[in-house]
């Protein structure tokens, strides 16, 4: 770069500058690669559908898009989208934990991608949230302190929703700075991230819970055998194997879509890494299976086993948690990367079915006429996720989340652990015969 | 005057200051009491005249005035806060007036973010269209399901019985009780409204159910009811909780802000604990 000799020049240097980003911009919001692909064209007609029924349904009222009634106050938007959409992504928290607080740093090389992808969750699903209130405008009020209803559980969750938007944005920002060459912005962010991760942590493990907490008050209208007063509790462990199995399905897709992207390295690594969270994942499932059947017994609800919602229950706790469990202990002992894959789509599965059951399904099992999602409902959802996976692919191509950060970013001390990766014996040629 | 003496006396004089001081707190709870409307369905002749009444005061379309409306179940809606079912029981026919409860620490009002949904200190929970942001979470909570949501409007409202909270402010009882012919419907302080149904079930105990619903359910309530058959057959729910509902979710809000102090220094020292040597 050329040092300006006078004033004059500095300030044709500035406008110089800006001009420049200003096309790196440009260029950087066309698409890249084909453009008429399978993919893409699903996504426009969905946003395009999607787009139109929102139309609808904020000129004329929830009730022209979806099927929510007097009864049920909540529909898939708060159910699926952002009660399930939110243990999905806990991923974030679960992952900075161990890279950040324990220092493993065998995760290091996934970081960016779940923090990235908890991030887009939380704006597209807990965003989809604006979608659901009837007085979206008013969104600001619990914020800007006109009221605070701090006596109510939903009050937490606001709040905690928009800090830890915060805090993880901050955790990706350094990709952002890289992305645009911003160097000593880049270091300035790279020294927030621990007390990103930290506060990010403490927000989660609140915010998890206050999702399960948001039912405490519904006593009377959730089926005995999903209500309990441990809810936030098992909210919590929930979401860590939700958020772990999120990473591993997750994983297996962008290592596919991906795959140029990614350094044979991190190839080679990531078995190890997806039997890691396997492992992981299968430790807190057998703590949650165990709490599920303290509560289960404490609550004495034998009973409620010998009718059609305690069927359902078992094939919930059975079927989408105890099995699921089997399936990781099996396959992290066997190292069967398939099997893992498997267990957690099962899981995740499991964990719709859970937050289905306490929000939706049992919850008022008693009423005649019980709520089923519109397909205006269900299509808007598929919207936002489509649109959430066209935002993660615009960042992926553009930002180093998946390849090495440029050589000038490589991690300090402070920030981030450097992944010190030692290729095993043989591994060598193995890698070798990738490049080939 | 000894040093002992000296602390004696002083120690005599602070717990006498501190002995009136507590005395003066003793005498002044002069606090608002919540005021309500006892309903007794056995007086109760389905006229419906508080029905009208209500529907004219808030501005409402006219009702239905056809006895056919008596053939379903209703509940309160988004054009009606207050409305009278008919139950078929063994001491024959029964009308009971179903409106919200006004609980003493209601579950929609400690549930609302924004504080919309709030308890007034005369008694009445009542609902501000400023402040609400439509999360529904009052419905969600309330264990009689009374909030009603105008899903058919760009810009909905939340629609229950307020008590008549403005004809309160200018010192009027509620439309539904000041239309009602037999004085099935009174209104008065709670606490009187409860010695006036223990008084109306000693005088004829073979004519009530010795109970009142709303004393103790969910926490109490500002609207109660006297019957005189059992309450499970007219259209209540028996199975609800006699702490106030807000109790539930108490403990999970004290915890918050344990968490919220501890965990960032438990990950912090977690995190120097295991930071390595040479880094």
């Amino acid at each position: 770069m050329t040092q300006p000799n006078n004033n004059g020049s500095k300030g044709a240097l500035v406008i110089s500058e800006a001009r420049r980003f200003g096309r790196f911009l440009l260029s950087e919001l066309k698409p890249k690669g084909k453009l008429v692909t399978p993919f893409n064209v699903f996504a426009v007609v969905v946003l395009a559908i999607t787009a139109v029924l929102l139309f609808i349904r904020f000129t004329q009222g929830l009730a022209a898009t979806t099927n929510l009634s007097q009864d049920f106050p909540w529909g898939i938007w708060i159910g699926f989208d952002v009660i399930t959409g939110v243990a999905f992504a806990g991923g974030a928290y679960v992952v900075t934990f161990m890279v950040y607080i324990l220092r493993l740093e065998k995760y290091h090389s996934i970081v960016r991608i779940t923090v990235l992808n908890g991030f887009l969750a939380y704006v597209f699903y807990a965003g989809a949230l604006l979608f659901d209130l009837g007085r979206p405008w008013n969104v600001i009020n619990p914020i800007i302190g006109n009221s605070f209803g701090v006596s109510s559980v939903m009050f937490l969750v606001a709040w905690h929703f928009m800090l830890y938007m915060i805090a993880e944005f901050i955790e990706f920002s350094p990709a952002i700075a890289e992305w645009l060459g911003w160097r000593r912005i880049r270091k300035f962010l790279g020294g927030l991230t621990l007390g990103a991760v930290i506060f990010g942590i403490t927000l989660s493990t609140l915010h998890q819970s206050g999702l399960g907490a948001l039912f405490l008050m519904a006593k009377s209208k959730i089926h005995p055998l999903w209500y309990s007063e441990f809810i936030p509790i098992l909210f919590f462990v929930s979401s860590i194997f939700a958020g772990l199995s999120m990473v591993i399905f997750e994983g297996s897709i962008s290592h596919r879509v991906f795959k140029h992207q990614i350094s044979p390295k991190h190839h080679l690594e990531h078995e190890e890494i997806v039997i890691g969270l396997a492992r992981v994942c299968a430790g807190t499932m057998y703590i949650y299976f165990f709490l599920k059947l303290l509560v289960f017994i404490h609550g004495q609800q034998w009973s409620y086993i010998n009718t059609p919602m305690g069927y359902w229950f078992l094939v919930e706790v059975v079927g989408f948690v105890l099995i699921p469990v089997r399936l990781f202990t099996q396959a992290v002992r066997f190292r069967n990367l398939a099997l893992i894959r498997i267990a957690a789509v099962l899981t995740l599965v499991g964990i719709i079915l859970n937050r289905l059951n306490v929000s939706i399904i049992a919850f008022k099992w008693y009423a005649v006429e019980h709520y089923f999602p519109s397909w205006m409902e269900l299509m808007i959802t598929l919207g936002v996720i489509t649109a959430e996976i066209v935002v993660l692919r615009w960042v992926v191509e553009r930002m180093p989340i998946l390849r090495n950060p440029p050589e000038w970013a490589q991690p300090t001390t402070e920030e981030i652990p450097k992944t010190r990766f030692v290729m095993k014996e043989g591994e060598e040629k193995q890698w070798a015969a990738i490049n080939m | 005057m000894d040093r002992r003496n000296f602390v004696k006396t002083l120690g005599g004089i602070g717990a006498g200051v501190l002995g009136t001081e507590l005395a003066v707190a003793q005498e002044q709870p002069e606090q608002k009491e919540f005021v309500g409307v006892l309903v007794d369905t056995a007086r109760c002749i389905g006229c419906r005249s508080c029905e009208m009444a209500c529907a004219e005061t808030h501005g409402f379309p006219e009702p239905d005035a056809s006895t056919d409306v008596y053939e379903k179940e209703r509940a309160p809606s988004t054009l009606q806060w207050s409305i009278v079912n008919r139950y078929e029981t063994e001491k024959g026919e029964t009308f009971v007036k179903r409106q919200c409860m006004h609980c003493n620490q209601p579950a929609c009002a400690s549930a609302c973010l924004t504080k919309a949904m709030l308890k007034t200190e005369e008694g009445p929970v009542i609902w501000r269209e400023d402040k609400c942001m439509g999360c529904r979470f009052c419905m969600l909570s309330c264990p009689f399901d009374i909030p009603k949501y105008e899903y058919d409007s760009w810009k909905p409202k939340v629609q229950k019985c307020s008590l008549c909270w403005e004809r309160l402010e200018e010192g009027k009882v509620p439309a539904c009780v000041e239309a009602c012919p037999v004085e099935a419907i009174r209104f008065g302080k709670r606490r009187d409204l409860i010695e006036m149904g223990r008084v109306q079930i000693a005088k004829e105990p073979e004519n009530y159910v010795h109970h009142i619903y709303g004393e103790a359910e969910a926490g109490g309530t500002s609207y109660m009811y006297l019957a005189a058959v059992p309450f499970g057959g007219i259209g209540f729910r028996t199975d609800l909780e006699t702490t106030s509902y807000p109790e539930l979710s108490k403990d999970y809000l004290y915890a918050v802000p344990i968490v919220l102090t501890l965990w960032p220094a438990f990950l912090l020292a977690l995190s120097n604990a295991t930071r390595k040597e040479n880094d």
